[in-house]
């Protein structure tokens, strides 16, 4: 056996992508939902300011009386319930009040499922342990960890599950929305410019929720047909000798049990489709670049790399391997 | 009587005679003192305390940059969920309600022990059973690792298919047996066994703080029960409760879960504001300012808890007009808490205050509390909420609530009442180092996870990539975590060596306001040589009162040295009815509880037949419980 050995790889391959898109940051909105939901934020830090500076101040007014002698059990009892009813039950109710009108009776209309009609295009993003599937209604069209919409484009994301609860969320867009099984629910994703935006599960779903990330591109609308077009396409049998032999192991081998590549007769449905996997930019919920070198440790040794993701140790031999990743090379 | 020509000193004696617990270890097997169960449930808390501390710090070591690898994932998972309910059901709960309450709430009514003080030490020894049988299950890998909050399908069996679900199930459940005993024997002593002349309207805060946190229990508990039932069920005999593909419903568990879980926050938080409102008397040498509005908020804020669950699942799906209307249920229960803050904030600033240790840490709480609560108030904006839901905010938000707001109010009880339990004076520099300690800590370790929180990071995640500006504050948050620790050990091993070298206390040095201070410190067995007289809600410091008191010891009224005598009055007026007898030591509460954790332990192994044979011994061993006792001439 010629099995190939490879040093350990951490998942720090998403340094490589660092820069535009790497962060997901819920204060540098992008889409007007987030926009909303951070000008509500910084109200709401106004007010909690004023809140936390007042009885701060109140502390500090009792720190500098320390000591201080005065007469009786229950001095200046008035003034106390004079200010614990004016600003503990009345300034309360009113703020409270005008925050739950702002918030709960106008902002909300920016973060609810959008309205039947108003969208132009749906996008359903399937959570799995532990990777993102996104398929394109009226297109054949399925790829994993990534998707693309047309950028100032109003978008219908509808969030399902194929096993456990996980939760969508992109947060420079808009807020985030669960996956729960037997119910499908939606929110509306607006990009405001085209861009990579990055999102995570937020929904504890075991052991590799920490590795279920994915990047959502907001393209130019005609980049983004020519994308979908390219992904509605089976893939292209393979060319070369090299990658012939690697479809056959792909084929032959365990790959076809768990993987899909649409237009081959592999069509299992454990692990992410695979018929444009060198379009993708990174593997495994964000964990490692998309590069050749990275495919194969994934391949190879992906228990150490993503701990107890569902992927096997496959026993290829040097030459299987070296045929397969020829072969993923093609799948464009 | 026989014994009115008894001299004063000869009546103590016989009390003593008639209390005098059992020597030694099996004094403390079979004791029903409050104050003995009190004590073993603040060692056994401290102890999980520990174990939750050290959780804690092996998740912030975990995270002190990025992809470290201290932990697996599998690991970490277990770790911080053993976290969550340790701290939470293992230690909190029991350290407040079983701990503060236990020692403190007869003391304060007046009374020489609990209504129940068998069903009292039978709630301690279940708990402890319940903690060990949870930490059996960690030690065995067993540990539960689907969260504190268990959703399934995630705890399901195929996707947790191990025993550590049953652990977190069946752990669940016992501990909630300990939990409802208590509540109801704290409810039943707060109703009937204050001393004569404690109406309701002069209960101290403190008590109505328990009071509220014991209804809360009763009420909460059943749900997280009948939960944890469906799905042990679900597991171990194929029901299909949570089972979508065969009409069950995920939802289910987290409504009957959070129906439990947001009253369970105010039950946290409730007992710590009754330590609030018994110290800031104490060292502000005032009354509590609108008392009455304190009392009925406490009473309030747990009612007005049980409608707010569902701003936990303002990401689920729900419709709308459901989301909105717990929103405004969540505004609602803001109001009984900014009562009681301005309450204490007001109380320190008219009154006396002397920032002794305790006032630091109610300070201190103070602040924290407000800090968790405006970023919990933030939570009513629905869209905000649906935004940092499961991020570090929240973690922020529930941390600034429950360790500022519950913890640093049990650490300044534990300070204020030490010379109670002790008898002697702790040092009040160390005091006062331990607290900036802590507070500096505390802050260090949860703001900065209200910016990572902003800043993306969701909750849960056994490790971060380093390029998403996460890195800095999580090793801000990790020094934060030692900073904490540094500081417990320095509040504990103040107390430790106060304990063996502080000067002498005498029974009263706070000249506080509430009848523990009106007794020895230690106090005897019996509590009080005479039920003390009552005329308002700061019992000790009506100096007629307790004049009065030593008349009635010297002439032998309200003495009751017969046996296990105590007075029961009515529940509201709080007049004297009759006098009861109270049943002494037993070894029974503690067999019924080995019997019961068979019981349990069998069921995480499906042995339900032996499991059903230890359920009929604990029937017999009920029995065994109300067999005659020998009573002393």
């Amino acid at each position: 056996m010629n099995r190939i050995r490879v040093l350990p790889l951490l998942p720090v391959g998403a340094l490589a992508l660092a820069g535009c898109g790497s962060k997901q940051d819920t204060l540098t909105p992008h889409g007007p939902a987030a926009k909303s939901v951070a000008s509500l934020w910084w109200w709401l830090l106004g007010g909690a300011v004023v809140g936390l500076g007042t009885i701060t101040a109140l502390l500090i007014l009792a720190w500098a009386r320390r000591g201080s002698m005065g007469e009786g059990r229950q001095p200046g009892e008035r003034a106390g319930w004079i200010v614990v009813v004016t600003l503990g039950i009345g300034v309360m109710v009113a703020g409270l009040a005008a925050l739950f009108v702002v918030a709960d009776i106008f902002v909300i209309r920016d973060t609810e499922a959008p309205a039947a009609g108003k969208t132009a295009l749906t996008v359903r993003a399937v959570g799995h342990q532990w990777f993102w599937e996104f398929d394109y209604p009226g297109t054949s069209a399925v790829t994993a960890d990534e998707m693309h919409i047309p950028a100032r484009t109003p978008v219908l994301l509808v969030a399902k599950t194929a096993d456990v609860i996980h939760s969508f969320w992109v947060p420079e867009l808009n807020r985030k929305i669960d996956t729960i099984p037997g119910q499908r629910n939606a929110i509306e994703l607006y990009a405001d410019k085209p861009g990579r935006y990055r999102g995570s599960c937020s929904q504890y779903c075991g052991l590799q929720h920490a590795h279920m990330s994915m990047y959502l591109f907001a393209d130019p609308p005609a980049r983004y047909r020519a994308w979908l077009a390219a992904q509605s396409r089976p893939a292209r049998p393979p060319t070369t000798a090299l990658a012939r032999r690697g479809e056959r192991v792909f084929l032959q081998g365990a790959c076809a049990s768990c993987h899909t590549i649409r237009g081959t007769p592999a069509h299992g449905y454990v692990g992410p489709d695979l018929t444009h996997l060198a379009s993708r930019t990174s593997l495994a919920g964000l964990t490692i670049p998309n590069r050749k070198d990275s495919l194969a440790r994934w391949i190879v040794d992906s228990q150490h790399i993503k701990p107890g993701n569902q992927m096997p140790d496959l026993n290829l031999t040097g030459p299987q391997l070296q045929s397969l990743l020829a072969y993923l090379e093609t799948l464009r | 009587m026989a014994t009115l020509e008894l001299p004063a000193e000869q009546r103590v004696d016989r009390l003593e005679r008639m209390w005098q617990p059992r020597p030694g270890i099996l004094g403390w097997l079979t004791t029903t003192d409050h104050k003995r169960v009190g004590l073993l449930y603040f060692w056994t808390t401290l102890g999980l305390f520990g174990a939750g501390g050290v959780e804690a710090l092996l998740m912030r070591t975990q995270l002190i940059h990025a992809n470290n690898d201290v932990l697996t994932p599998g690991q970490y998972d277990q770790v911080f969920t053993m976290h969550g309910i340790t701290m939470i059901f293992f230690f909190i709960i029991p350290m407040t309600t079983g701990a503060f309450g236990n020692y403190l709430i007869p003391l304060m009514i007046g009374a020489r022990d609990m209504a129940f003080p068998r069903m009292n030490a039978l709630s301690y020894w279940i708990f402890l059973a319940s903690g060990i049988f949870l930490y059996v299950g960690f030690a065995t890998g067993n540990g539960p690792n689907a969260a504190w909050f268990g959703f399934p399908p995630l705890s399901s069996r195929p996707f947790d298919p191990n025993r550590s679900i049953e652990f977190y199930t069946l752990a669940l459940i016992f501990n909630g047996i300990s939990s409802s005993l208590a509540s109801a024997n704290f409810i039943v002593t707060m109703f009937k066994m204050r001393a004569p002349g404690m109406s309701f309207n002069r209960l101290p805060t403190f008590c109505y703080a328990f009071l509220a946190a014991s209804f809360g229990l009763l009420f909460a508990l059943p749900a997280l029960s009948a939960d944890c039932i469906f799905l042990y069920l679900d597991r171990m005999v194929g029901t299909h409760f949570f089972d979508v593909a065969r009409g069950g419903s995920v939802l289910l568990w987290q409504h009957l879960f959070w129906f439990f879980g947001h009253p369970e926050v105010y039950i946290l938080i409730v007992p710590a504001f009754g330590i609030a409102t018994a110290i800031i008397p104490a060292f502000t040498q005032r009354k509590l300012v609108a008392y009455p509005l304190v009392a009925v908020a406490e009473l309030l804020v747990v009612f007005i808890g049980f409608g707010v669950w569902a701003h936990h699942m303002f990401v689920v799906g729900l419709p709308t007009i459901t989301i909105v209307f717990f929103a405004a249920a969540t505004a609602m229960v803001v109001i009984p808490s900014s009562i009681q803050v301005f309450a204490w904030c007001m109380s320190m600033l008219t009154g006396m205050p002397r920032f002794k240790t305790p006032l630091l840490f109610i300070a201190g709480f103070i602040f924290m509390f407000v800090n968790g609560g405006l970023t919990g108030i933030m939570f009513v904006a629905v869209p905000f909420d649906q935004q940092v839901h499961d991020t570090y905010f929240v973690i922020a938000h529930f941390h600034y609530i429950i360790f500022g707001a519950a913890v640093f109010p049990i650490f300044g009880g534990m300070y204020y009442w030490f010379p109670k339990v002790t008898g002697k004076l702790y040092f009040e520099k160390p005091g006062q180092i331990s607290f900036w300690i802590i507070f500096v800590g505390t802050n260090l370790l949860f703001f900065p996870m209200y910016v990572v929180g902003l800043l993306g990071m969701p909750r849960q995640v056994y490790t971060y990539p380093g390029n998403m500006g996460w890195t800095a504050y999580n090793l801000a948050e990790t020094m934060g975590a030692y900073l904490t620790a540094l500081g417990i050990a320095v509040l504990f091993a103040n107390l430790v060596v106060s304990y063996f070298r502080g000067p002498p206390s005498g029974p009263d040095p706070w000249l506080g306001p509430t009848l523990e201070w009106a007794t020895s410190s230690p106090p005897p067995e019996y509590n009080f040589p005479v039920i003390p007289t009552v005329s308002s809600a700061y019992a000790n410091w009506d100096d007629d009162d307790r004049e009065l008191d030593a008349r009635k010891l010297a002439e032998g009224v309200m003495v009751l040295e017969q046996g296990h005598e105590h007075p029961v009055s009515t529940t509201v007026d709080g007049l004297f009815s009759e006098v009861v007898e109270l049943p002494h030591s037993s070894a029974w509460p503690l067999i019924l509880t080995v019997c019961l954790s068979v019981v349990f332990v069998m069921l995480v192994i499906g042995k339900f037949g032996v499991a059903g044979i230890f359920a009929v011994l604990c029937l017999l061993s009920l029995l065994g419980w109300h067999s005659r006792e020998p009573q002393e001439a």
